[in-house]
Protein backbone atom coordinates (compact mmCIF):
# COMPACT_ATOMS: atom_id res chain seq x y z
CA UNK A 1 0.00 0.00 0.00
CA UNK A 2 2.84 2.37 0.82
CA UNK A 3 4.29 1.79 -2.62
CA UNK A 4 0.94 2.51 -4.26
CA UNK A 5 0.62 5.82 -2.42
CA UNK A 6 4.16 6.86 -3.38
CA UNK A 7 3.11 7.97 -6.88
CA UNK A 8 0.64 10.70 -7.77
CA UNK A 9 -1.20 8.24 -10.04
CA UNK A 10 -1.62 5.87 -7.12
CA UNK A 11 -2.89 8.63 -4.83
CA UNK A 12 -5.39 9.79 -7.48
CA UNK A 13 -6.58 6.21 -7.98
CA UNK A 14 -7.05 5.62 -4.25
CA UNK A 15 -8.96 8.90 -3.83
CA UNK A 16 -11.25 8.16 -6.79
CA UNK A 17 -11.86 4.58 -5.64
CA UNK A 18 -12.65 5.76 -2.11
CA UNK A 19 -15.31 8.15 -3.44
CA UNK A 20 -16.76 5.50 -5.75
CA UNK A 21 -16.76 2.72 -3.17
CA UNK A 22 -18.30 5.03 -0.55
CA UNK A 23 -21.07 5.81 -3.04
CA UNK A 24 -21.44 2.12 -3.81
CA UNK A 25 -21.66 1.10 -0.14
CA UNK A 26 -23.81 3.91 1.24
CA UNK A 27 -25.24 5.60 -1.89
CA UNK A 28 -28.85 4.49 -1.57
CA UNK A 29 -28.94 5.68 2.09
CA UNK A 30 -27.29 9.07 1.65
CA UNK A 31 -29.33 9.96 -1.46
CA UNK A 32 -31.40 13.08 -0.70
CA UNK A 33 -34.51 11.91 -2.60
CA UNK A 34 -36.24 8.76 -3.81
CA UNK A 35 -34.50 8.09 -7.18
CA UNK A 36 -37.83 7.28 -8.87
CA UNK A 37 -39.83 10.19 -7.42
CA UNK A 38 -41.16 12.63 -10.05
CA UNK A 39 -40.72 16.29 -9.13
CA UNK A 40 -43.10 17.52 -11.82
CA UNK A 41 -42.41 21.19 -11.07
CA UNK A 42 -38.69 20.75 -11.65
CA UNK A 43 -38.06 18.90 -14.89
CA UNK A 44 -34.75 19.02 -16.81
CA UNK A 45 -33.14 21.46 -14.41
CA UNK A 46 -29.48 22.24 -14.05
CA UNK A 47 -27.69 22.00 -10.70
CA UNK A 48 -29.35 24.06 -7.94
CA UNK A 49 -29.59 24.23 -4.16
CA UNK A 50 -32.56 21.84 -4.02
CA UNK A 51 -31.24 19.45 -6.69
CA UNK A 52 -27.44 19.54 -6.44
CA UNK A 53 -26.87 17.86 -9.79
CA UNK A 54 -30.14 18.82 -11.46
CA UNK A 55 -33.09 16.71 -12.59
CA UNK A 56 -34.05 14.54 -15.57
CA UNK A 57 -37.03 14.68 -17.94
CA UNK A 58 -39.43 13.43 -15.26
CA UNK A 59 -37.97 15.72 -12.61
CA UNK A 60 -36.15 12.85 -10.91
CA UNK A 61 -33.20 13.99 -8.80
CA UNK A 62 -29.97 13.15 -10.66
CA UNK A 63 -27.75 12.97 -7.56
CA UNK A 64 -30.10 10.44 -6.00
CA UNK A 65 -30.20 8.41 -9.20
CA UNK A 66 -26.41 8.40 -9.54
CA UNK A 67 -25.99 7.34 -5.90
CA UNK A 68 -28.58 4.60 -6.31
CA UNK A 69 -26.92 3.34 -9.48
CA UNK A 70 -23.47 3.17 -7.87
CA UNK A 71 -23.76 -0.22 -6.08
CA UNK A 72 -25.04 -2.04 -9.16
CA UNK A 73 -22.44 -0.41 -11.43
CA UNK A 74 -19.51 -1.36 -9.19
CA UNK A 75 -20.96 -4.83 -8.55
CA UNK A 76 -21.45 -5.30 -12.27
CA UNK A 77 -17.83 -4.43 -13.01
CA UNK A 78 -16.45 -6.63 -10.26
CA UNK A 79 -18.89 -9.48 -10.92
CA UNK A 80 -18.24 -9.66 -14.64
CA UNK A 81 -14.48 -9.39 -14.11
CA UNK A 82 -14.45 -12.06 -11.38
CA UNK A 83 -16.32 -14.39 -13.69
CA UNK A 84 -13.86 -13.81 -16.52
CA UNK A 85 -10.85 -14.03 -14.19
CA UNK A 86 -11.97 -17.30 -12.57
CA UNK A 87 -12.88 -19.01 -15.83
CA UNK A 88 -9.81 -17.59 -17.58
CA UNK A 89 -7.43 -18.57 -14.78
CA UNK A 90 -8.71 -22.14 -14.71
CA UNK A 91 -8.30 -22.46 -18.49
CA UNK A 92 -4.93 -20.68 -18.50
CA UNK A 93 -3.53 -22.78 -15.66
CA UNK A 94 -4.71 -25.99 -17.32
CA UNK A 95 -3.05 -24.95 -20.60
CA UNK A 96 0.13 -23.77 -18.91
CA UNK A 97 0.55 -26.81 -16.67
CA UNK A 98 -0.46 -29.40 -19.26
CA UNK A 99 1.67 -27.96 -22.07
CA UNK A 100 2.14 -29.80 -25.33
CA UNK A 101 -0.89 -30.71 -27.40
CA UNK A 102 -3.56 -29.66 -24.89
CA UNK A 103 -1.88 -26.27 -24.62
CA UNK A 104 -1.74 -25.91 -28.41
CA UNK A 105 -5.42 -26.72 -28.91
CA UNK A 106 -6.55 -24.42 -26.10
CA UNK A 107 -4.40 -21.58 -27.38
CA UNK A 108 -5.73 -21.90 -30.93
CA UNK A 109 -9.33 -21.75 -29.68
CA UNK A 110 -8.47 -18.70 -27.56
CA UNK A 111 -6.85 -17.06 -30.60
CA UNK A 112 -10.07 -17.59 -32.54
CA UNK A 113 -12.10 -15.98 -29.77
CA UNK A 114 -9.66 -13.10 -29.45
CA UNK A 115 -9.84 -12.49 -33.21
CA UNK A 116 -13.24 -10.87 -32.64
CA UNK A 117 -13.24 -7.37 -31.16
CA UNK A 118 -14.31 -7.63 -27.51
CA UNK A 119 -17.42 -5.48 -27.89
CA UNK A 120 -18.59 -7.50 -30.90
CA UNK A 121 -18.14 -10.74 -28.99
CA UNK A 122 -20.06 -9.33 -26.02
CA UNK A 123 -22.87 -8.09 -28.28
CA UNK A 124 -23.24 -11.51 -29.91
CA UNK A 125 -23.47 -13.28 -26.56
CA UNK A 126 -25.80 -10.76 -24.95
CA UNK A 127 -28.16 -10.91 -27.94
CA UNK A 128 -28.20 -14.68 -27.70
CA UNK A 129 -28.90 -14.49 -23.96
CA UNK A 130 -31.70 -11.99 -24.49
CA UNK A 131 -30.59 -8.70 -22.90
CA UNK A 132 -30.80 -7.62 -19.26
CA UNK A 133 -28.33 -6.88 -16.47
CA UNK A 134 -27.50 -10.47 -15.56
CA UNK A 135 -27.16 -11.45 -19.21
CA UNK A 136 -24.86 -8.50 -19.83
CA UNK A 137 -22.74 -9.51 -16.84
CA UNK A 138 -22.42 -13.07 -18.13
CA UNK A 139 -21.57 -11.83 -21.61
CA UNK A 140 -18.81 -9.53 -20.40
CA UNK A 141 -17.45 -12.31 -18.20
CA UNK A 142 -17.34 -14.74 -21.12
CA UNK A 143 -15.78 -12.11 -23.38
CA UNK A 144 -13.03 -11.51 -20.79
CA UNK A 145 -12.25 -15.21 -20.41
CA UNK A 146 -9.91 -15.74 -23.39
CA UNK A 147 -7.78 -12.68 -22.61
CA UNK A 148 -7.49 -13.61 -18.95
CA UNK A 149 -6.67 -17.20 -19.87
CA UNK A 150 -3.73 -15.99 -21.95
CA UNK A 151 -2.40 -13.86 -19.12
CA UNK A 152 -2.83 -16.65 -16.58
CA UNK A 153 -1.07 -19.07 -18.92
CA UNK A 154 1.93 -16.85 -19.45
CA UNK A 155 2.12 -16.17 -15.70
CA UNK A 156 2.12 -19.93 -15.08
CA UNK A 157 4.74 -20.53 -17.76
CA UNK A 158 7.03 -17.97 -16.17
CA UNK A 159 7.05 -19.72 -12.79
CA UNK A 160 6.75 -23.32 -13.99
CA UNK A 161 10.46 -23.91 -14.20
CA UNK A 162 11.49 -21.95 -11.09
CA UNK A 163 13.57 -23.75 -8.48
CA UNK A 164 10.82 -23.94 -5.89
CA UNK A 165 8.52 -25.70 -8.34
CA UNK A 166 11.28 -28.10 -9.33
CA UNK A 167 12.03 -28.66 -5.64
CA UNK A 168 8.38 -29.47 -4.95
CA UNK A 169 8.42 -31.87 -7.85
CA UNK A 170 11.60 -33.47 -6.57
CA UNK A 171 9.99 -33.85 -3.14
CA UNK A 172 7.34 -35.91 -4.90
CA UNK A 173 4.43 -33.55 -4.23
CA UNK A 174 1.24 -34.23 -6.16
CA UNK A 175 0.50 -32.24 -9.28
CA UNK A 176 -2.55 -30.47 -7.83
CA UNK A 177 -0.59 -29.57 -4.69
CA UNK A 178 2.14 -28.00 -6.80
CA UNK A 179 -0.37 -26.02 -8.86
CA UNK A 180 -2.36 -24.77 -5.87
CA UNK A 181 0.47 -24.15 -3.41
CA UNK A 182 3.48 -23.26 -5.55
CA UNK A 183 2.44 -22.14 -9.03
CA UNK A 184 -0.77 -20.16 -8.43
CA UNK A 185 0.36 -18.03 -5.47
CA UNK A 186 3.43 -16.97 -7.44
CA UNK A 187 1.57 -16.34 -10.68
CA UNK A 188 -1.31 -14.42 -9.11
CA UNK A 189 0.32 -10.96 -9.23
CA UNK A 190 -0.13 -10.20 -12.94
CA UNK A 191 -3.60 -11.75 -12.82
CA UNK A 192 -4.74 -9.41 -10.03
CA UNK A 193 -3.27 -6.37 -11.79
CA UNK A 194 -4.98 -7.24 -15.06
CA UNK A 195 -8.26 -7.92 -13.22
CA UNK A 196 -8.21 -4.51 -11.52
CA UNK A 197 -7.70 -2.70 -14.81
CA UNK A 198 -10.37 -4.84 -16.45
CA UNK A 199 -12.99 -3.81 -13.89
CA UNK A 200 -12.90 -0.40 -15.54
CA UNK A 201 -13.41 -1.95 -19.01
CA UNK A 202 -16.26 -4.09 -17.64
CA UNK A 203 -17.98 -1.01 -16.23
CA UNK A 204 -17.57 0.82 -19.55
CA UNK A 205 -18.85 -2.13 -21.61
CA UNK A 206 -21.73 -2.61 -19.16
CA UNK A 207 -22.68 1.05 -19.54
CA UNK A 208 -22.39 0.74 -23.33
CA UNK A 209 -24.75 -2.25 -23.33
CA UNK A 210 -27.16 -0.30 -21.12
CA UNK A 211 -26.91 2.59 -23.57
CA UNK A 212 -27.68 0.29 -26.53
CA UNK A 213 -30.71 -1.09 -24.67
CA UNK A 214 -29.18 -4.55 -24.23
CA UNK A 215 -28.29 -4.27 -20.54
CA UNK A 216 -30.28 -2.78 -17.67
CA UNK A 217 -33.85 -1.77 -18.53
CA UNK A 218 -35.83 1.35 -17.48
CA UNK A 219 -36.48 2.64 -14.87
CA UNK A 220 -33.15 1.27 -13.65
CA UNK A 221 -30.59 3.82 -12.44
CA UNK A 222 -27.81 2.14 -14.43
CA UNK A 223 -25.53 4.98 -15.58
CA UNK A 224 -25.30 4.00 -19.25
CA UNK A 225 -29.07 3.76 -19.45
CA UNK A 226 -29.33 7.21 -17.80
CA UNK A 227 -27.18 8.70 -20.59
CA UNK A 228 -29.28 6.96 -23.22
CA UNK A 229 -32.54 8.30 -21.72
CA UNK A 230 -31.14 11.80 -21.28
CA UNK A 231 -29.94 11.93 -24.89
CA UNK A 232 -33.39 12.87 -26.16
CA UNK A 233 -33.25 16.01 -24.05
CA UNK A 234 -29.52 16.68 -24.28
CA UNK A 235 -29.87 20.08 -25.93
CA UNK A 236 -32.32 21.29 -23.27
CA UNK A 237 -30.42 19.89 -20.31
CA UNK A 238 -26.92 18.58 -21.06
CA UNK A 239 -26.45 17.81 -17.33
CA UNK A 240 -28.50 14.65 -17.78
CA UNK A 241 -25.70 13.34 -20.02
CA UNK A 242 -22.73 14.98 -18.33
CA UNK A 243 -23.43 13.77 -14.78
CA UNK A 244 -23.69 10.02 -15.46
CA UNK A 245 -20.84 10.39 -17.96
CA UNK A 246 -18.61 11.82 -15.24
CA UNK A 247 -19.72 9.08 -12.85
CA UNK A 248 -18.72 6.37 -15.34
CA UNK A 249 -15.41 8.07 -16.11
CA UNK A 250 -14.54 8.55 -12.43
CA UNK A 251 -15.19 4.91 -11.65
CA UNK A 252 -13.33 3.60 -14.68
CA UNK A 253 -10.43 5.96 -14.03
CA UNK A 254 -10.23 4.97 -10.37
CA UNK A 255 -9.84 1.28 -11.17
CA UNK A 256 -7.46 2.07 -14.03
CA UNK A 257 -5.13 4.26 -11.97
CA UNK A 258 -5.23 1.87 -9.05
CA UNK A 259 -4.45 -1.09 -11.33
CA UNK A 260 -1.49 0.75 -12.88
CA UNK A 261 -0.16 1.70 -9.44
CA UNK A 262 -0.60 -1.91 -8.34
CA UNK A 263 1.45 -3.10 -11.30
CA UNK A 264 4.22 -0.65 -10.54
CA UNK A 265 4.20 -1.77 -6.91
CA UNK A 266 4.53 -5.41 -7.97
CA UNK A 267 7.23 -4.63 -10.49
CA UNK A 268 9.25 -1.51 -9.68
CA UNK A 269 11.21 -1.84 -12.91
CA UNK A 270 8.16 -0.85 -14.95
CA UNK A 271 7.48 2.42 -13.18
CA UNK A 272 8.74 5.03 -15.57
CA UNK B 1 11.98 -12.24 -42.65
CA UNK B 2 11.41 -14.63 -45.48
CA UNK B 3 8.73 -16.18 -47.62
CA UNK B 4 8.27 -19.27 -45.48
CA UNK B 5 7.59 -17.09 -42.46
CA UNK B 6 4.95 -15.17 -44.41
CA UNK B 7 3.30 -18.39 -45.57
CA UNK B 8 3.29 -19.78 -42.03
CA UNK B 9 1.67 -16.62 -40.74
CA UNK B 10 -0.97 -16.69 -43.48
CA UNK B 11 -1.75 -20.31 -42.64
CA UNK B 12 -2.07 -19.36 -38.97
CA UNK B 13 -4.52 -16.61 -39.99
CA UNK B 14 -6.53 -19.19 -41.93
CA UNK B 15 -6.62 -21.54 -38.92
CA UNK B 16 -7.85 -18.72 -36.70
CA UNK B 17 -10.46 -17.83 -39.31
CA UNK B 18 -11.69 -21.42 -39.37
CA UNK B 19 -12.12 -21.29 -35.59
CA UNK B 20 -13.91 -17.95 -35.91
CA UNK B 21 -16.38 -19.43 -38.41
CA UNK B 22 -17.17 -22.24 -35.96
CA UNK B 23 -17.55 -19.79 -33.07
CA UNK B 24 -19.73 -17.41 -35.09
CA UNK B 25 -21.89 -20.21 -36.39
CA UNK B 26 -22.23 -21.72 -32.92
CA UNK B 27 -23.19 -18.43 -31.26
CA UNK B 28 -25.65 -17.39 -33.96
CA UNK B 29 -27.34 -20.77 -34.05
CA UNK B 30 -28.09 -20.92 -30.37
CA UNK B 31 -29.91 -17.59 -30.66
CA UNK B 32 -33.40 -18.18 -29.32
CA UNK B 33 -36.00 -18.09 -32.08
CA UNK B 34 -34.73 -19.06 -35.49
CA UNK B 35 -34.82 -16.99 -38.64
CA UNK B 36 -38.12 -18.41 -39.88
CA UNK B 37 -39.90 -17.42 -36.68
CA UNK B 38 -38.33 -13.99 -36.90
CA UNK B 39 -39.53 -13.44 -40.46
CA UNK B 40 -43.09 -14.66 -39.95
CA UNK B 41 -43.58 -13.23 -36.46
CA UNK B 42 -45.10 -14.64 -33.30
CA UNK B 43 -48.44 -15.52 -34.88
CA UNK B 44 -47.10 -17.77 -37.62
CA UNK B 45 -48.76 -21.16 -37.98
CA UNK B 46 -46.67 -24.27 -37.47
CA UNK B 47 -47.29 -25.19 -41.11
CA UNK B 48 -45.99 -21.91 -42.49
CA UNK B 49 -43.01 -22.09 -40.18
CA UNK B 50 -42.10 -25.59 -41.31
CA UNK B 51 -42.44 -24.57 -44.96
CA UNK B 52 -40.20 -21.55 -44.56
CA UNK B 53 -37.67 -23.50 -42.52
CA UNK B 54 -37.49 -26.02 -45.34
CA UNK B 55 -37.12 -23.21 -47.88
CA UNK B 56 -34.28 -21.60 -45.89
CA UNK B 57 -32.68 -24.97 -45.22
CA UNK B 58 -33.03 -24.60 -41.47
CA UNK B 59 -34.45 -28.10 -41.06
CA UNK B 60 -31.18 -29.71 -42.08
CA UNK B 61 -28.63 -30.93 -39.50
CA UNK B 62 -26.44 -28.13 -38.08
CA UNK B 63 -23.27 -29.67 -39.45
CA UNK B 64 -24.68 -29.65 -42.98
CA UNK B 65 -25.80 -26.03 -42.54
CA UNK B 66 -22.32 -25.12 -41.29
CA UNK B 67 -20.47 -26.65 -44.22
CA UNK B 68 -22.97 -25.19 -46.61
CA UNK B 69 -22.33 -21.74 -45.15
CA UNK B 70 -18.53 -22.12 -45.11
CA UNK B 71 -18.38 -23.37 -48.67
CA UNK B 72 -20.48 -20.36 -49.64
CA UNK B 73 -18.10 -18.04 -47.81
CA UNK B 74 -15.14 -19.55 -49.63
CA UNK B 75 -16.88 -18.93 -52.96
CA UNK B 76 -17.75 -15.38 -51.90
CA UNK B 77 -21.45 -16.21 -51.57
CA UNK B 78 -22.65 -15.07 -48.15
CA UNK B 79 -26.31 -15.86 -48.73
CA UNK B 80 -29.35 -13.59 -48.69
CA UNK B 81 -30.22 -11.14 -45.95
CA UNK B 82 -33.38 -12.36 -44.23
CA UNK B 83 -34.67 -8.85 -43.64
CA UNK B 84 -33.40 -6.69 -46.46
CA UNK B 85 -34.08 -9.11 -49.31
CA UNK B 86 -30.64 -8.40 -50.79
CA UNK B 87 -27.52 -10.53 -51.14
CA UNK B 88 -25.46 -10.28 -47.94
CA UNK B 89 -22.24 -9.73 -49.89
CA UNK B 90 -23.75 -6.61 -51.46
CA UNK B 91 -25.12 -5.13 -48.22
CA UNK B 92 -22.03 -5.93 -46.16
CA UNK B 93 -19.71 -4.88 -48.97
CA UNK B 94 -20.98 -1.31 -49.21
CA UNK B 95 -21.20 -0.99 -45.42
CA UNK B 96 -17.62 -2.29 -45.20
CA UNK B 97 -16.34 0.46 -47.48
CA UNK B 98 -18.10 3.16 -45.45
CA UNK B 99 -16.70 1.71 -42.23
CA UNK B 100 -13.18 1.56 -43.61
CA UNK B 101 -13.36 5.25 -44.53
CA UNK B 102 -14.28 6.01 -40.94
CA UNK B 103 -11.77 3.65 -39.33
CA UNK B 104 -9.00 4.64 -41.74
CA UNK B 105 -9.51 8.33 -41.16
CA UNK B 106 -9.59 7.83 -37.38
CA UNK B 107 -6.44 5.72 -37.48
CA UNK B 108 -4.60 8.24 -39.64
CA UNK B 109 -5.61 11.16 -37.42
CA UNK B 110 -4.66 9.26 -34.28
CA UNK B 111 -1.26 8.20 -35.62
CA UNK B 112 -0.36 11.70 -36.76
CA UNK B 113 -1.38 13.29 -33.46
CA UNK B 114 -0.58 10.79 -30.73
CA UNK B 115 2.96 9.76 -31.67
CA UNK B 116 4.36 13.32 -31.43
CA UNK B 117 2.22 13.87 -28.32
CA UNK B 118 3.64 10.82 -26.58
CA UNK B 119 7.17 11.56 -27.78
CA UNK B 120 7.02 15.11 -26.45
CA UNK B 121 5.72 13.88 -23.11
CA UNK B 122 8.67 11.49 -22.85
CA UNK B 123 11.21 14.16 -23.80
CA UNK B 124 9.73 16.70 -21.39
CA UNK B 125 9.26 14.15 -18.62
CA UNK B 126 8.14 15.54 -15.29
CA UNK B 127 7.05 18.90 -16.69
CA UNK B 128 3.55 20.39 -16.67
CA UNK B 129 3.25 19.31 -20.29
CA UNK B 130 3.92 15.67 -19.39
CA UNK B 131 1.41 15.77 -16.53
CA UNK B 132 -1.17 17.34 -18.83
CA UNK B 133 -0.82 14.53 -21.36
CA UNK B 134 -0.95 12.00 -18.54
CA UNK B 135 -4.22 13.40 -17.20
CA UNK B 136 -5.65 13.63 -20.72
CA UNK B 137 -4.77 10.01 -21.43
CA UNK B 138 -6.38 8.71 -18.24
CA UNK B 139 -9.55 10.74 -18.78
CA UNK B 140 -9.68 9.73 -22.46
CA UNK B 141 -9.44 6.01 -21.77
CA UNK B 142 -12.07 6.21 -19.02
CA UNK B 143 -14.78 7.78 -21.20
CA UNK B 144 -16.84 5.26 -23.17
CA UNK B 145 -17.50 6.26 -26.80
CA UNK B 146 -21.19 6.82 -26.27
CA UNK B 147 -20.48 9.46 -23.61
CA UNK B 148 -17.85 11.26 -25.71
CA UNK B 149 -20.10 11.12 -28.77
CA UNK B 150 -23.06 12.55 -26.90
CA UNK B 151 -20.98 15.33 -25.36
CA UNK B 152 -19.52 16.21 -28.77
CA UNK B 153 -23.05 16.38 -30.17
CA UNK B 154 -24.11 18.77 -27.40
CA UNK B 155 -21.07 20.95 -28.01
CA UNK B 156 -20.84 20.98 -31.80
CA UNK B 157 -24.15 19.89 -33.28
CA UNK B 158 -26.83 21.52 -31.16
CA UNK B 159 -29.68 23.21 -33.06
CA UNK B 160 -28.47 26.56 -31.71
CA UNK B 161 -24.89 26.00 -32.80
CA UNK B 162 -24.72 23.46 -35.64
CA UNK B 163 -21.03 23.51 -36.55
CA UNK B 164 -21.10 19.89 -37.72
CA UNK B 165 -23.99 17.67 -38.85
CA UNK B 166 -25.37 15.49 -36.04
CA UNK B 167 -25.21 12.40 -38.16
CA UNK B 168 -25.37 10.87 -41.61
CA UNK B 169 -22.92 10.26 -44.36
CA UNK B 170 -21.76 11.71 -47.66
CA UNK B 171 -19.95 9.79 -50.38
CA UNK B 172 -16.27 10.84 -50.26
CA UNK B 173 -15.96 10.11 -53.99
CA UNK B 174 -18.58 12.73 -54.80
CA UNK B 175 -18.03 15.49 -52.27
CA UNK B 176 -14.99 15.02 -50.08
CA UNK B 177 -15.53 18.26 -48.16
CA UNK B 178 -19.05 17.29 -47.19
CA UNK B 179 -17.80 13.83 -46.28
CA UNK B 180 -15.25 15.37 -43.93
CA UNK B 181 -17.86 17.47 -42.13
CA UNK B 182 -19.92 14.32 -41.55
CA UNK B 183 -16.86 12.38 -40.45
CA UNK B 184 -15.55 15.04 -38.05
CA UNK B 185 -17.48 14.09 -34.92
CA UNK B 186 -17.32 10.28 -35.37
CA UNK B 187 -13.58 10.49 -36.00
CA UNK B 188 -13.12 12.78 -33.00
CA UNK B 189 -15.01 10.30 -30.81
CA UNK B 190 -12.99 7.30 -31.94
CA UNK B 191 -9.80 9.34 -31.91
CA UNK B 192 -10.06 10.58 -28.34
CA UNK B 193 -9.91 7.13 -26.74
CA UNK B 194 -7.23 5.86 -29.10
CA UNK B 195 -5.13 8.98 -28.81
CA UNK B 196 -5.27 8.79 -25.05
CA UNK B 197 -4.14 5.18 -25.07
CA UNK B 198 -1.51 5.38 -27.80
CA UNK B 199 0.16 8.56 -26.59
CA UNK B 200 0.55 7.01 -23.14
CA UNK B 201 2.12 3.88 -24.59
CA UNK B 202 4.42 5.84 -26.89
CA UNK B 203 5.52 7.93 -23.93
CA UNK B 204 6.41 4.88 -21.89
CA UNK B 205 8.23 3.16 -24.78
CA UNK B 206 10.17 6.29 -25.54
CA UNK B 207 11.07 6.88 -21.90
CA UNK B 208 12.58 3.42 -21.92
CA UNK B 209 14.63 4.18 -25.03
CA UNK B 210 15.73 7.54 -23.58
CA UNK B 211 17.15 5.81 -20.52
CA UNK B 212 18.91 3.12 -22.56
CA UNK B 213 22.66 2.70 -22.77
CA UNK B 214 23.01 3.69 -26.42
CA UNK B 215 21.23 6.99 -25.87
CA UNK B 216 23.48 7.67 -22.90
CA UNK B 217 26.46 6.78 -25.06
CA UNK B 218 25.26 9.17 -27.76
CA UNK B 219 24.99 11.94 -25.17
CA UNK B 220 28.42 11.21 -23.72
CA UNK B 221 29.83 11.33 -27.23
CA UNK B 222 28.68 14.95 -27.19
CA UNK B 223 25.94 14.75 -29.81
CA UNK B 224 23.43 17.56 -29.79
CA UNK B 225 20.15 16.83 -28.01
CA UNK B 226 18.30 17.22 -31.30
CA UNK B 227 20.46 14.58 -32.96
CA UNK B 228 20.08 12.23 -29.99
CA UNK B 229 16.32 12.44 -30.29
CA UNK B 230 15.92 12.41 -34.07
CA UNK B 231 18.60 9.88 -34.93
CA UNK B 232 18.80 7.62 -31.89
CA UNK B 233 15.57 7.77 -29.94
CA UNK B 234 12.70 8.27 -32.37
CA UNK B 235 13.62 5.53 -34.88
CA UNK B 236 13.92 3.03 -32.04
CA UNK B 237 10.56 3.99 -30.58
CA UNK B 238 8.68 3.52 -33.84
CA UNK B 239 8.41 -0.27 -33.78
CA UNK B 240 6.74 -0.39 -30.34
CA UNK B 241 4.45 2.44 -31.45
CA UNK B 242 3.29 0.38 -34.43
CA UNK B 243 2.74 -2.60 -32.12
CA UNK B 244 0.56 -0.49 -29.83
CA UNK B 245 -1.45 0.90 -32.74
CA UNK B 246 -2.06 -2.57 -34.18
CA UNK B 247 -3.36 -3.81 -30.82
CA UNK B 248 -5.74 -0.87 -30.73
CA UNK B 249 -7.23 -1.77 -34.10
CA UNK B 250 -9.34 -4.41 -32.35
CA UNK B 251 -10.57 -1.68 -30.07
CA UNK B 252 -11.24 0.61 -33.03
CA UNK B 253 -13.29 -2.08 -34.77
CA UNK B 254 -15.40 -2.47 -31.63
CA UNK B 255 -15.66 1.30 -31.26
CA UNK B 256 -17.14 1.82 -34.73
CA UNK B 257 -20.17 -0.27 -33.70
CA UNK B 258 -21.29 2.28 -31.11
CA UNK B 259 -20.08 5.36 -32.98
CA UNK B 260 -21.81 4.43 -36.23
CA UNK B 261 -25.03 3.74 -34.36
CA UNK B 262 -24.96 7.15 -32.67
CA UNK B 263 -23.96 9.16 -35.75
CA UNK B 264 -26.13 7.19 -38.20
CA UNK B 265 -23.06 6.25 -40.24
CA UNK B 266 -24.13 3.56 -42.75
CA UNK B 267 -21.30 1.13 -41.98
CA UNK B 268 -20.78 -2.33 -40.56
CA UNK B 269 -21.48 -1.27 -36.97
CA UNK B 270 -24.86 0.19 -37.69
CA UNK B 271 -25.72 -2.74 -39.93
CA UNK B 272 -24.68 -5.14 -37.17
CA UNK B 273 -26.95 -3.50 -34.58
CA UNK B 274 -29.81 -3.63 -37.07
CA UNK B 275 -29.08 -7.29 -37.85
CA UNK B 276 -28.82 -8.19 -34.16
CA UNK B 277 -32.14 -6.51 -33.41
CA UNK B 278 -33.78 -8.36 -36.30
CA UNK B 279 -31.97 -11.68 -35.89
CA UNK B 280 -30.70 -11.43 -39.46
CA UNK B 281 -28.31 -14.35 -39.05
CA UNK B 282 -26.51 -14.33 -42.42
CA UNK B 283 -25.72 -10.63 -41.99
CA UNK B 284 -24.52 -11.10 -38.39
CA UNK B 285 -22.27 -13.98 -39.43
CA UNK B 286 -20.82 -12.10 -42.38
CA UNK B 287 -20.05 -8.93 -40.38
CA UNK B 288 -18.38 -10.86 -37.57
CA UNK B 289 -16.26 -12.73 -40.07
CA UNK B 290 -15.29 -9.56 -41.94
CA UNK B 291 -14.26 -7.77 -38.75
CA UNK B 292 -12.22 -10.78 -37.61
CA UNK B 293 -10.45 -10.98 -40.98
CA UNK B 294 -9.64 -7.26 -40.94
CA UNK B 295 -8.28 -7.57 -37.40
CA UNK B 296 -6.14 -10.62 -38.22
CA UNK B 297 -4.74 -9.06 -41.40
CA UNK B 298 -3.95 -5.77 -39.69
CA UNK B 299 -2.02 -7.68 -37.04
CA UNK B 300 -0.08 -9.49 -39.74
CA UNK B 301 0.69 -6.26 -41.58
CA UNK B 302 1.85 -4.55 -38.40
CA UNK B 303 4.21 -7.46 -37.65
CA UNK B 304 5.71 -7.06 -41.11
CA UNK B 305 6.07 -3.29 -40.63
CA UNK B 306 7.71 -3.83 -37.24
CA UNK B 307 10.21 -6.22 -38.79
CA UNK B 308 11.03 -3.58 -41.41
CA UNK B 309 11.40 -0.82 -38.81
CA UNK B 310 13.44 -2.77 -36.32
CA UNK B 311 16.25 -4.85 -37.81
CA UNK B 312 16.70 -6.63 -34.47
CA UNK B 313 13.33 -8.30 -34.93
CA UNK B 314 13.89 -11.46 -36.93
CA UNK B 315 11.18 -13.84 -37.91
CA UNK B 316 12.36 -17.21 -38.98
Amino acid sequence: MGRILSTSNGVAGVILLTIVLTAALFGPWIAPYDPQLFHSQARLQGPSATHWLGTDQFGRDLLSRILNGAPSTVLFGMGATSLGVCAGTVIGVIAGVAGGRTDGVIMRILDGMLAMPELLFTLLIVTFLGGGTLQALLAVGVAFTPGMARIARSAVLSVRTREYVLAARARGESRSWIVLREVLPNAIGPIIVEATIRVSFAIMIGATLGFLGLGAQPPSTEWGLMVSEARQFMFRNPWGVIIPGIAIAMTAMGFNLFGDALRDAFDPKRSL
Amino acid sequence: MNLSYLIRRLVAVLVVMAIVTVAVFAITNVLPGNAALMILGENATAQNLAALERQLGLDRPLLVQYFDWVSGVVRGDLGMSLRLGLPVAEVVGSAFINSMWLAGLALAAVTVISIPLGALAAIKRGTVYDTGIGVFSYVGTALPEFVTATLLLVLFASPANPIFPAGGFADPMEDFGLFLTHAALPVATLGLVLMAHISRQVRSEMSEVLSSDYVRAARIKGLSERRVIWRHTLPNSMAPAVAVISLDIGYLLGGIIVVEEIFAWPGLGRLLIYALQNRDLPVIQAITLVLAVVYALSNLISDLVIAKLDPRVRYG
